[in-house]
């Protein structure tokens, strides 16, 4: 089916099966292999992408489900100039180790510290607890979500 | 590819999204997708069509009146939690929410999609349950109206037929100065319940519980409410061993499964203490 929406800011026109799921248009027709595809039935979390401005698991939604959406990707959440915020406090804090489940815990944090700038450790944890990450346990993870608040908060460079 | 194949189709009415689902054996409706997607990965639902539900705007929103609070078949779990009204207008529905699932999911699963799954641990069926709600529905023959205690008949299994799509829910009004309480148990904030307990009750002049309404998720093949342990509050002032025999009733009341996740003997001990600290909650 033929499917129009726009990826990173890019226009995208795809004409792909009903039954493709988003995750995989992205990877295999799109060609952006940043988003992780785990557990494939909504539980792992790494494949979650922002649709709209909104983190959702891009297993758990159909391609042509996009249709008209603005999708954000862990790709569109970079530039190839120098690492943003997000990334240098990942860095920083040692929040990533093999870096399977990461994307989908970048853009998770994102959409987060988008909307709720000031957010606490708790809330961090809540959100988060939908992403399942195998390696560090978390606290780098924690830890970096919660310094990266102030490069969102209003007038913040 | 994952899912089994099928056609797929988004119409922009509620008639035409009936009549694609009449005119198609083993059609389904997608609204939200996130239990229909796992099923489908799972290949344990296989439907010739999909019939997607998210053009119709009649299906979306909260409305908040005199006679109760009606949410429109494709809210989702956010809007709710964003919903600031329903903090007076129905706080066990608040409680309850804040349990379904992780934040992601919560972004895309509606409140139609949960009660057409019909999950036994899922808090909205529950919640449906509990606070005598009724469910609004259309298919081709027109619209009807099914109490939540009729419309859950095991598990994934509703009274819903293969041409009808759930349009609104409807809870009753929620009185101010009503008591409350949601409890559940899962090993993860946001999984599926082992045991959950919703409990309400009014009181009277004397302080005394009337009205008790108590329902149980997780535990057995759908929601149902624990009318035992309701006549054991009944007229009793809710304190500490008006809550442990209330517990003890609840316990005695369920017939609970055996699964991977947990005995049944555990899942009866749950029910128990949830339904105690609930109570406890509720009379603070």
């Amino acid at each position: 089916m033929p499917t129009k929406f726009e990826v990173n800011g890019k226009a995208v026109e795809v004409n792909v099966e009903a039954r493709m799921t988003l995750a995989d248009c992205l990877r295999h027709v799109l060609r952006l292999t940043g988003t992780h595809v785990g557990c494939e039935h909504g539980v792992c979390g790494a494949c979650t992408v922002l649709v709209d401005g909104e983190a959702v698991r891009s297993c758990l939604m159909l391609a042509v489900q996009a249709e008209g959406s603005k999708v954000t990707t862990v790709e569109g959440l970079s530039n190839d100039a120098d690492l943003t915020p997000l990334q240098k406090s990942f860095r920083k804090h040692h929040g990533l180790q093999c870096g399977f489940c990461t994307p989908g815990i970048i853009t998770t944090a994102h959409a987060l510290l988008t909307e709720e700038p000031d957010c606490d450790a708790d809330r961090v944890r809540e959100v988060l607890s939908g992403n399942l990450c195998r390696c560090t346990g978390y606290i780098g993870i924690v830890e970096a979500v919660l310094d990266a608040r102030a490069a969102y908060k209003k007038g913040a460079p | 590819m994952k899912l089994p194949p099928f056609e797929y189709a988004c119409p922009a009415t509620l008639t035409e999204a009936v009549a694609l689902l009449a005119a198609h054996d083993d059609a389904k409706a997608i609204a939200g997708g996130q239990s229909l997607m796992p099923m489908l990965a799972f290949r344990i639902a296989r439907p010739s069509l999909l019939v997607d539900l998210r053009k119709l705007s009649d299906l979306k929103g909260i409305q908040i009146s005199s006679d109760g609070v009606r949410l429109g078949a494709l809210t989702r779990w956010r809007d709710i939690e964003d919903d600031k009204r329903l903090a007076a207008a129905h706080p066990l529905l608040k409680a309850a929410i804040a349990h379904v699932a992780h934040y992601q999911i919560r972004n895309r699963g509606t409140v139609g999609g949960s009660l057409a799954h019909a999950d036994p641990a899922a808090e909205m069926p529950g919640i449906a349950v509990t606070c005598d709600a009724e469910i609004a529905v259309m298919g081709k023959s027109g619209t009807r109206s099914i109490k939540a205690a009729d419309f859950f008949l095991g598990a994934l299994t509703t009274a819903l037929a293969a041409d009808e799509i759930i349009t609104e829910v409807r809870l009753p009004v929620w009185p101010k100065g009503r008591r409350f309480a949601f409890q559940e148990f899962a090993r993860r904030r946001g999984d599926f319940a082992m045991a959950g307990i919703a409990l309400f009750y009014d009181t009277d002049k004397a302080g005394k519980a009337t009205n008790a309404h108590i329902g149980v998720i997780g535990v057995g093949d759908r929601p149902q409410r624990l009318v035992a342990a309701e006549a054991a509050l009944n007229g009793k002032t809710a304190d500490e061993a008006i809550a442990i025999k209330v517990g003890e009733a609840a316990a005695t009341a369920v017939e609970p499964q055996d699964d991977i996740h947990a005995s049944a003997d555990y899942r009866r001990a749950l029910t128990g203490t949830l339904t105690e600290r609930a109570l406890l909650q509720a009379a603070k």
